[in-house]
């Protein structure tokens, strides 16, 4: 599984990535965890709301940080 | 209620005294961390179901619609004020909305209204200086995003938007799906990301509280005056400037500005400085570098600025 956290610096943004990793751990099986910070790049998936996940190509999250629960069925889903 | 709550827990269970600095200060800090603490809570959730109903998404189709006739800049400017906004959040809505197909000026009036008028300096502005005040910034607020956006875009500014975000925004947006989830299931997300903000800002709030507290019980009344009344007419000019670099604290820093005004600092300057630390952030500055050039900043900047020195000087001149 391809997952990817679009943000810059800011809080929430370091929120998501902490909690997808766990997340990502959680669910196990083999899924690679990158984090895009560049802009250009973050703007490529048109989403307006950071921060964002991005899982296999598609935006599952924008604008908020759900808990290790959630992104968990969600990975595993 | 709570001013009895914090009566009792300080005067009565504490024993100190009401005429004393100490009790003074703790009363102060213990009421308004109360008070303050409830007014976030409320406001939170209540701007988390409003965006949670209103995406931004859909915000932008409907502006983009054409059916405003006119009205988009005030429309603009309005949902600015009820979306919750992060500075890391500027550039993609800065070219989510140029992709939308929204005018350049119509995205500014969105983008100066954002960060001026937000949740959090709305609930800490009713707790600590009421609603007739509160009323008057988010007003204010709006009436800037609006009419300098309206400003800004009658300009001709396209050409120093840098070229990467035209050409992204060639790519039309895609049709959002509507959210069909019920009040009850969006409620859990929503309370999630109020308490989340609350408990990321609480500590500033505190500090803020507990400074301020500090400047209610030991400051005398009026002791500002001598320096920062009319009698100065570079205050608010002055006030702004130094509120530029303070936009990590902005929430505890409009506590300590309350503790100013009851010792004799004029309301207007006051707000000015507060517009500007919120309004004015070095962050976004350095976001929206990325996607704006110097030119275009500097005018967006600059006159956001000077038209928050001169709301200074009117709320000083009227009030």
């Amino acid at each position: 599984m391809d997952i990817k956290v679009l943000g810059t610096g800011c809080a929430s943004c370091q929120t998501l990535e902490r909690r997808v990793r766990e997340a990502a751990e959680q669910a196990g099986g083999d899924a690679s965890v990158e984090k895009i910070e560049d802009m250009q790049q973050i703007m490529e998936y048109g989403v307006m709301s950071m921060p964002a996940l991005v899982v296999d190509g598609e935006v599952e999250v924008a604008g908020q940080a759900p808990s290790v629960q959630e992104l968990t069925d969600l990975l595993s889903a | 209620m709570l001013e009895s709550l914090a009566d009792g827990l300080i005067y009565g269970l504490a024993g100190v005294s009401e005429s004393s600095h100490w009790g003074q200060s703790l009363h102060f800090f213990v009421y308004e961390t109360l008070k303050i603490g409830l007014l976030l809570g409320l406001v939170t959730h209540l701007m988390g179901l409003i965006n949670s109903y209103l995406p931004v998404e859909r915000v932008r189709e409907w502006i983009a619609s054409g059916r405003l006739r006119g009205s988009e800049h005030l429309v603009a400017s309005g949902f600015g004020a009820v979306t919750p906004f992060c500075s890391c959040s500027s550039i993609p809505l800065f070219i989510g909305f140029l992709q939308g197909g929204i005018p350049l000026g119509v995205t500014l009036s969105f983008l100066i209204t954002s960060p001026l008028v937000n949740e959090v300096a709305l609930a800490l502005f009713i707790g600590l200086f009421g609603w007739q005040v509160t009323l008057l910034y988010a007003a204010s607020g709006i009436v800037l995003g609006t009419v300098l956006g309206w400003a800004l875009g009658r300009m001709g500014l396209g050409r120093f938007v840098e070229d990467w975000v035209w050409e992204i925004a060639e790519n039309r947006a895609e049709e959002t799906e509507a959210d069909a989830r019920s009040l009850w299931e969006r409620l859990p997300s929503v309370s999630r990301e109020a308490m989340g903000i609350v408990t990321g800002i609480a500590p500033y709030v505190l500090a803020g509280l507990a400074v301020g507290a500090g400047i209610h019980g030991f400051v005398p009344t009026g002791f500002f005056e001598q320096y920062l009344s009319g009698g100065n007419p570079w205050a608010v000019p002055l006030s702004v400037t130094l509120a530029v670099p303070m936009y990590a604290n902005a929430s505890g820093i409009i506590p300590v500005v309350q503790s100013l005004v009851a010792k004799g600092i004029p309301l207007g300057t006051a707000m000015a400085f507060m517009m500007a630390v919120v309004g004015l952030s070095l962050p976004e500055a350095m976001m929206l570098k990325k996607a704006m050039q110097t030119r275009l900043l500097a005018m967006f900047f600059g006159t956001v600025g000077v038209s928050i020195v001169a709301l200074g000087y009117l709320f000083n001149w009227v009030l």
